[in-house]
């Protein structure tokens, strides 16, 4: 899972000239550096539902809970695990 | 420090007391003499003694800060101002800013405006589309940007006849090598004793922002260097500034606000600017009110709205005693985020009215008058506001009734032209009022009322965008046959866009395709501009002309009746 939503934020969200320069691991802050923004947080969040065949709240879809490749596998691992 | 809302004003006393000319004259400015809004703005503290005050702030993301006096950026402009001379670029050349919230885009701002040169900003989360549409208009000259955007910009180098240079703000940090015609620059390593501020005019072009409107390209609204009186005047008795106090204004310089009350108007005030250079969370912007010991704050109901989804108990956590004045633009603030605000903070937010086009705030709930929660106040004092009648352009006086939002012209920081525009820009006009394009009604004691736009521009996040470049963005994707863009309500940021499409011939809907034209506008455009929900329709409704008609689609969204569709193409 780590691997997958990391190659989908390379992919996505980091520009082709700078995915080579950008230090990219499962603890890189996402929203609080900048990489995603809130509005782009529903596409990853969109991208995690259907990835994963799962369903997140926007309540639950905070920039605290999407910050980090981390903080997202937790997230997505409780609501795997509902279902 | 005294809270705003421990006084009271009287309306009609403060618009006989409050004109233009007293902004000219505190600034010092003479009757049909000179300016420039960076000497104002900058040079004018040093020169008074007030060199070594703290005028910006800055923390990034990592928590890491840099304090800069009034001194430095003086220092520094006249470095930036010198650079860019060197560089062959004269006064009105179109110099953009492509850059995250870094200190040399607020110090580049004034650097470029030093020299002469128009400032252009544009949001560094723009895609190539938005960036080259805005660059090519504007047959900019130069850009300065960082190695994160250099790739954007090289992708439409070649589509910008007019760009002769690209300056990358951070190469040093970087082993990569620039190509031809990129040059770099480390403003640290060049500070100017002297530079004199190019001579300026009142009537002298200064920013160029982009808006977005129902149809056509964005439009760039042209300001001058008078405006700088309107944005002073303004910052002084809207937002309460005074040259002690430590403000955070949360808007980026890519739009309005971010450099009328980001940059321009703090600094005219001499007051220390706070920025923070970090994605959004409650507890990093309650942390950076109690570190920074913030007296006043302007801010968006968007922002507003995330905070107090995040509820009461990360405002405890905080100290923020220091704030004595809340502020708020960008979309109407609605009642529950003031009555939010009084309880969170025990301090009115005060919801501010204005547009790229005005260049200034327009209608206000000024500190002292009792805020009516929900209302957008009353017009600047120094300004004539109304609400006209549609088709006639007469004010409306019978309270309640809907009409048009129209500010009396000229005043000082109202833009002049739209760039290569002006047939858009005279039809602003009816019976000699500016039409600001939003509906309100009055109520009895002659507050303003918003009631909706009066055009198809989706407000998302207090940022306006044009359905017409999200429907253009689509047809460059493969699957997309037609589409037609809205703004669906929202609960956190007033609209979402919301884009109904129909596919070409062997495409189906699916949830991978749903998120590849999502991203596709994304990067195409804005994040803002991302569609946050997708319909899948055999055909987009049109008028027999071919014509999209958002507003029945806008309607059926809503549960509202449809109205008058006989132009309506049926086949």
């Amino acid at each position: 899972m780590k691997e997958m939503i990391l190659e989908y934020i390379k992919n996505e969200y980091i520009d082709e000239d700078e995915v080579d320069e950008i230090q990219l691991d499962e603890n890189t802050p996402l929203i609080s550096s900048g990489i995603v923004d809130s509005f782009s947080m529903v596409s990853l969040k969109r991208f995690l539902e259907k990835k994963y065949a799962i369903s997140i709240p926007d309540e639950e879809a905070s920039p605290e809970a999407f910050n980090t490749v981390t903080s997202i596998i937790a997230l997505v691992n409780r609501h795997v695990a509902k279902k | 420090m005294e809270s705003v809302q421990s006084r009271t004003v009287d309306y009609q006393q403060l618009r006989s007391a409050i004109t233009w000319d007293v902004a000219r004259r505190e600034l010092g400015v003479v009757e049909g003499g000179s300016l420039n809004i960076a000497d104002l703005c900058i040079d004018r503290h040093v020169m008074a003694g007030r060199g070594d005050k703290v005028a910006l702030v800055h923390e990034n993301h990592e928590g890491e800060l840099r304090r800069f006096t009034y001194r430095d950026l003086m220092l520094l402009t006249n470095g930036w101002a010198a650079f860019l001379r060197g560089l062959g670029i004269r006064n009105l050349d179109r110099v953009c800013l492509f850059l995250d919230r870094v200190p040399e885009l607020y110090i580049g701002f004034m650097g470029i405006l030093k020299l002469g040169a128009v400032v252009e900003p544009l949001f560094s989360a723009f895609g190539e589309d938005a960036l080259h549409s805005r660059m090519e208009d504007s047959a900019a000259t130069a850009i300065i940007t960082e190695r994160k955007h250099l790739g954007k910009v090289r992708r439409v180098r070649e589509r910008v006849p007019s760009l002769k240079t690209i300056i990358v703000i951070d190469q040093e940090a970087d082993g990569r090598p620039l190509r031809e015609g990129e040059v770099a620059y480390s403003m640290m390593a060049n500070q100017l004793v002297t530079f004199p501020a190019f001579r300026a005019f009142p009537e002298t072009p200064s920013v160029l922002h982009y808006t977005s409107g129902t149809t056509g390209k964005p439009k760039g609204a042209m300001h001058v260097h008078g405006s700088v009186f309107a944005q002073y005047l303004t910052s002084k008795v809207v937002l309460d500034l005074k040259d002690d106090d430590v403000y955070w204004c949360t808007a980026d310089p890519g739009w309005v606000t971010g450099t009328s009350y980001g940059i321009i108007g703090p600094w005219a005030m001499g007051a220390t600017e706070v920025v923070l250079d970090a994605g959004f969370s409650s507890d990093r912007w309650y942390q950076t009110i109690e570190k920074h010991r913030v007296t006043v704050w302007y801010t968006a109901p968007t922002a507003i709205r995330m905070l107090m989804k995040d509820g009461l108990d990360p405002v405890a956590r905080h100290d923020h005693s220091s704030l004595r004045h809340m502020c708020s633009v960008g979309e109407p603030l609605n009642p529950e985020a003031v009555r939010w605000g009084r309880e969170a903070f025990g301090l009115d937010f005060h919801d501010t009215f204005w547009q790229t086009e005005t260049g200034a705030i327009m209608i206000t709930n000024l500190p002292g008058m009792p805020v009516k929660p929900g209302s957008m106040g009353r017009p600047f004092p120094a300004l004539e506001a109304a609400v006209v009648d549609p088709r006639s352009g007469e004010p409306i006086t019978s309270p309640g009734r809907v009409g048009l939002i129209a500010i009396r012209p000229p005043w000082p920081s109202m833009m002049r032209t739209y760039w290569n525009n002006s047939a858009t820009y005279y039809g602003k006009f009816l019976n000699g009022w500016y039409i600001c394009g939003d509906q309100a009604s009055l109520d009895r004691d002659g507050y303003f009322w918003f009631c909706g736009r009066d055009d198809d521009v989706i407000n998302t996040g207090g940022h306006l965008v044009g359905p017409f470049e999200i429907e253009s963005a689509l047809l460059e994707h493969e699957a997309v046959a037609e589409s037609a863009a809205i703004g669906k309500p929202d609960p956190v940021n007033m609209e979402v866009v919301k884009v109904f499409v129909a596919l070409r011939p062997g495409f189906t809907p699916s949830a991978d395709l749903e998120l590849s034209i999502m991203n596709h506008v994304r990067k195409r455009l804005s994040p803002l501009a991302m569609p946050q929900e997708i319909a899948f329709v055999d055909k987009v409704p049109k008028t027999r002309s071919g014509k999209i008609l958002r507003r029945v689609l806008r309607a059926q969204e809503l549960g509202q009746p449809i109205g008058d569709i006989s132009t309506m193409d049926d086949n």
